[in-house]
């Protein structure tokens, strides 16, 4: 397939293999994140008139969705700030490659690695959802947390075993970035081979092995073997859109289980945020009540029981009309990858809806960032209720038609022939069209 | 090099896209192409909606297109605010007391309505659903999905077809 390796420009190679560029993003997120924590705890507690809610669940949530993996796969995890502190401490320095800092640097327990945790964490958020999205000291709160987590873990285990295995958004990134047209990939595997030292693996804080390299969703982009590579043998790959996803990629059973949360956390985050039922909207705000107890016994048994069990007999469907008959457990694995076109797109038009309403609150929030009455740039009275458009609402049918369309494109390639994708594309069908009611009906 | 003459060249290019073709009009005309609304009598409609932290009361509401609204807001707890989506409709209610407007549905689809006025934590997400006359939108998003798993399936029509030539 068509590749065009960005290295080959040199302004472009230039700014990639410096540490400078890079360290100025993420000290500016990392500036944000710290302002972020301090306006949810002493700004306004109106969730619209304080910076932490709009820039977190507004801003910087719908620019996740909409243009850093869409267009750049992991590209947020290579400045997120969260990782920033623990890893000046694992390096011994702050523009320093991996190397001798503090920390017992263990390997991560090996029953607890893969998906499953980030996906309970993305539970989580769905579960206390209303809350979090909606209290600003909330969002505080939980925001110190993950960054104590990610510093506390950063000093126990080795490289990034937070971002690896714990952060919620690492799992949705990761999984999503394998339809990203970003890739880090090793120009030559003859001279990986022939190089014995393997400087890329040991500068690597996410412990990949670019040679190794199969799929996007483990990497995250910080371009550290890039620098170390005495052979200049990395590429960075602008690719195809879903490259990672055909019939000879590897997945696995907790990559499939995070796919499902991912798309039950979109069907209740699209009925409660965005749907005419107040009463479910109060039964997820009002945390530890029975009608809490009650949202939250249907959210687990539709992300844990329902969404798993379709997708399972559609799994289960496509093994037994494929040619070549297969366990359950590898048919989950390998056709979860229809899950990650029909999320991604799914979470997209969700996001459309959302954020077209609610974006005039950003500029407000700018000019008056704690809801203390400011007015730094004469905009904070221009926010206003918001409204849907008929193009917003066209764009998402339209995102949800190329969402069935590109999962049902994957479950052809992957099955080969049109029987055995039937099941798969009947599930995304009826998926799609949960999505689609929610949305426009 | 022997050059092509341009008639061959243009059925070439229409061979090659025409499907392309026929799927995006296809696509545009389920997504564009006028549908006729059913022909029910414009009536005058008069609705109390109720609204409290964090819900309308009814949070759905149907009418038909041309019908006269008028739409009496009444707050039961805190100020709540009345926004239509579509319409340059809004009202305001303060606690205990009764907001009355007159608007026309004068266009036909789904509207969400929302609050207009900060009430608390989940104001944002005070949502409700006003439907003038069927959900064509809905309708369009099915035929859509439908169109956009034949044109995924397409290629796999190919090989049959060829099988199917090449039989003496």
């Amino acid at each position: 397939m068509t590749r065009l390796d960005l290295t080959c420009f040199p302004w472009a190679k230039t700014l990639l293999r410096s540490r400078w560029p890079q360290f100025l993003l993420r000290a500016i997120t990392l500036a944000g994140f710290v302002f972020t924590i301090l306006a949810g705890l002493f700004g306004s507690v109106v969730g619209s008139h304080n910076f932490a809610i709009i820039f977190v669940w507004i801003a910087w949530w719908t620019a996740l969705k909409l243009f850093f993996i869409p267009f750049g796969g992991r590209s947020w995890c290579s400045i997120c700030p969260i990782p920033m502190p623990g890893e000046w401490l694992q390096h011994g320095g702050i523009l320093q490659p991996r190397g001798k800092g503090i920390g017992l640097d263990r390997r991560w327990p090996h029953f607890l690695k893969g998906s499953w945790l980030q996906a309970g964490g993305f539970l989580l958020v769905g579960l206390f959802g209303a809350v979090t999205l909606t209290s600003a000291s909330v969002t505080a709160v939980v925001l110190l947390a993950i960054i104590v987590l990610a510093l506390v873990l950063s000093l126990v285990f080795e490289r990034r075993s937070f971002c690896n295995y714990l952060c919620p958004i690492g799992g949705f990134t990761g999984l999503y970035a394998q339809a990203g047209p970003v890739e880090v990939r090793v120009k030559d595997a003859d001279v990986c081979a022939g190089h014995s030292e393997k400087t890329c693996y040991s500068a690597c804080p996410w412990g990949q092995y670019p040679l190794a390299l199969k799929s996007s969703a483990n990497c995250g982009l910080c371009m550290e073997c890039l620098r170390v590579c005495p052979t200049d043998n990395i590429a960075v790959n602008l690719r195809p859109w879903g490259s990672d996803l055909g019939p000879k990629t590897k997945h696995r059973l907790d990559e499939a289980f995070l796919g499902l949360v991912m798309l039950a956390s979109a069907l209740v985050d699209s009925a409660v945020f965005l749907g005419p039922w107040g009463q479910l909207k109060s039964a997820a705000y009002a945390i530890g009540s029975l009608p809490w107890l009650l949202f939250a016994g249907v959210f687990l048994v539709a992300a844990l029981g329902v969404l798993p069990g379709l997708y399972a007999a559609a799994a289960w469907a496509a093994g037994r009309l494929g040619p070549s008959k297969t366990t359950l457990q590898n048919a989950l694995a390998h056709y979860s990858q229809v899950l990650v076109p029909l999320g991604l797109m799914a979470w997209i038009a969700f996001t459309i809806s959302f954020a077209f309403t609610k974006f005039s609150y950003v500029l407000a929030v700018v000019s008056d960032p704690l809801g203390w009455g400011w007015n730094l740039i004469g905009m904070s009275g221009t926010a206003w209720v918001g409204q849907a458009t008929s193009f917003s609402l066209l764009l998402q049918i339209v995102l949800l038609a190329v969402g069935l369309f590109w999962a049902s494109r994957v479950a052809r390639r992957i099955t080969e022939s049109a029987r055995p994708a039937m099941p798969l594309i009947a599930f995304s069908g009826i998926f799609s069209l949960g999505m689609l009611w929610l949305l426009i009906g | 090099m022997v050059s092509q003459p341009p008639n061959n060249t243009a059925k070439e290019h229409w061979k090659h896209w025409r499907w392309t073709f026929l799927f995006a009009v296809s696509a545009l005309l389920i997504l564009f192409a006028p549908l006729p609304l059913p022909g029910a009598a414009p009536a005058d409609r008069h609705i109390r909606i109720e609204a409290s932290m964090f819900q309308f009361t009814p949070g759905e509401l149907k009418i038909n297109p041309g019908d006269r609204v008028t739409v009496e807001l009444v707050s039961t707890d805190v100020v709540h605010g009345f926004s239509l989506d579509g319409y340059n409709f809004e009202l305001k209610a303060d606690p205990g007391q009764t907001a009355t407007g007159i608007f026309v549905a004068d266009k036909a689809g789904d509207f969400r309505f929302r609050c207009s006025v900060a009430c608390g934590n989940l104001h944002p997400f005070m949502i409700g659903k006003l439907r003038v006359g069927p959900n064509f939108l809905l309708a369009r998003g099915i035929g859509l999905g439908l169109l956009a798993v034949i044109v995924a399936l397409w290629p796999l029509r190919k090989p049959s077809t060829h099988r199917l030539r090449s039989r003496p």
